[in-house]
């Protein structure tokens, strides 16, 4: 383990600081600000609304619809062309899989929740910000919910786990390499929505990489409520 | 742009709209040429090379600059690029959804573009590294964060404020290095900023909200720089212009780009 001093001087489990907000765009029926460390997202959700096309459309149940997308200048590098690579579709899809199990769309047949992540910067772990945001702005809209969801990256460096990785940490170049895992976790039935996995990792490491992230995963959940008490005056006073 | 501006007397929102201004009252109490509270935020996208967010009443665009080295064009060889796009995104409005840009984000991206290169607020042969060769294109990307009308009002502050806070990154005649920034800015010597004024029968407002925007006859969009040149005209709008008219809606935009202007 070589890996001792993370390369921005945070602890080994300290993820970057966040800002939250909810109810920042005034359009949406709910919306929401997510900053963690160089990484900025913004949530908005419209719905529920009336599907189209109707073929999408399921009399059992509301859907549930995700958009992932980077503004054109969000990259650390080149400029992003606009419109949905491929890297932005599987995102949008992994993030509705992410918040999937704790909304209830049941009341809304026919319906689709529209949920629209916007990046105007990034730095790593953007999906999970996304998702962060969006749950904050599901909540925010009034979404019947069965609990927030959270998200973060977990991963391994040089042999080292750590939480929340940037990029000088997801590029760092070393013996034992990176591995980056970004993970959703919903608190009250302590599950995983969302598992990805750049690199390599034993399965030792993997279980010991989870449980560090749930304990990242409660940090964040409870700025996310913070945030969202705070739009509605109950924090405290 | 694509919104509703029927003339016919079975519009009553546009009915409604020109009683309350016969009645001297605006939907949001302003008088018709009164802007709303305008804020400017440089800075707001550290991976842009130049970005600000500004926000006019609860309409919120955010702008920002990429810069990179390209070949340049063959019949401009000693110049370099700027590229101007709008991206109408379907967070800021339920009106927009996703996919590639319509009519409206092309118009709205094309009246921020001329205005910006018929005033020649960028020096492009500035932006010349080698003739033919290399030169600095200059990518201007305009997102919505938030539609409550005048869209292009916004952006087009947005744009200049963006294109104001841009430094070069390093450069070493091979390769970009984006981490590094030199500080030194973009060769930028005008600020053409465009308003937009709109006519509803006999009436003329400045700085339109989204309602006023579903009912108007014609509006103007008019780019003025400092010394009160116009650099870009954009009509829009079902109904025809008389010349007074256009004077008129031309006094107006220049008195409130003034005023935007100072907010730079």
């Amino acid at each position: 383990m070589t890996y001792i001093t993370r390369l921005d001087g945070r602890k080994q489990f300290e993820i970057r600081p966040i800002v939250a907000k909810a109810g920042v765009i005034k359009n949406a029926d709910g919306s929401a600000y997510f900053k963690i460390g160089n990484t900025v997202a913004y949530a908005a959700v419209y719905g529920p609304r009336e599907l189209h096309p109707k073929f999408l459309q399921d009399p059992s149940t509301g859907v549930l619809r995700c958009n992932y997308n980077m503004m054109p200048f969000s990259g650390m590098g080149n400029r992003v062309r606009p419109g949905q690579n491929r890297r932005a579709k599987e995102i949008s899809l992994v993030t509705e899989k992410a918040l999937l199990p704790v909304v209830d769309l049941k009341e809304f047949p026919n319906a689709v929740v529209d949920v629209f992540i916007e990046l105007p910067q990034t730095d790593a772990g953007s999906r999970c910000a996304g998702i962060c945001a969006a749950s904050m702005a599901l909540a925010d809209a009034g979404i019947p919910m069965k609990d927030l969801v959270s998200a973060v990256s977990v991963g391994s460096v040089d042999g080292t786990l750590v939480v929340d990785l940037d990029y000088l940490e997801e590029a760092y170049e070393c013996k034992e390499g990176v591995a980056d895992i970004p993970v959703a976790y919903i608190p009250s039935t302590q599950e995983i929505s969302l598992l990805q996995m750049d690199g390599e990792i034993t399965k030792e490491h993997l279980i010991e990489a989870l449980e560090i992230g749930k304990k990242a995963c409660q940090e964040i959940i409870e700025i996310q409520k913070i945030a969202l008490k705070e739009k509605y005056n109950v924090n405290g006073e | 742009m694509s919104m509703v501006n029927k003339m016919s007397k079975k519009n009553p929102a546009r009915d409604h709209l020109l009683k309350a201004l016969e009645a001297g009252i605006r939907l949001d109490g302003r008088g018709p040429e009164q802007f709303r509270e305008v804020e400017v935020h440089y800075g707001v996208s550290n991976t842009a090379e130049g970005s600000a967010l500004v926000k006019i009443g609860d309409t919120v665009v955010i702008a920002g600059v990429k810069l990179s080295v390209e070949t340049p064009f063959p019949d401009t060889p000693e110049e370099g690029i700027i590229m101007v796009n709008a991206e109408l995104l379907p967070l800021s409005s339920p009106r927009f959804e996703p996919g590639p840009p319509g009519i409206e984000a092309i118009e709205l991206a094309r009246i921020v573009d001329r205005g910006l290169r018929e005033s020649r607020a960028l020096d492009l042969r500035a932006l010349c590294i080698k003739k033919g060769e290399k030169v600095w294109a200059v990518s201007l990307d305009v997102c919505t964060i938030n539609d409550a009308g005048n869209l292009v009002d916004v952006a087009g502050l947005a744009a200049i404020a963006a294109l104001q806070d841009a430094v070069f990154p390093e450069y070493d005649g091979v390769e970009v290095n984006y981490k590094e920034k030199t500080g030194k800015k973009l060769p930028l010597s005008k600020t053409p900023i465009p308003i937009t004024v709109l006519k509803i029968g006999d009436y003329f407002l400045a700085d339109p909200l989204e309602e006023e925007l579903a009912s108007y006859d014609a509006r103007l969009t008019v780019t003025t720089t400092a010394d009160g040149t116009i650099c870009s005209l954009q009509k829009g709008g079902d109904a025809a212009l008389t010349v007074k008219d256009i004077g008129k809606m031309i006094d107006i935009s220049m008195v409130q780009a003034k005023i935007l202007r100072s907010k730079l």
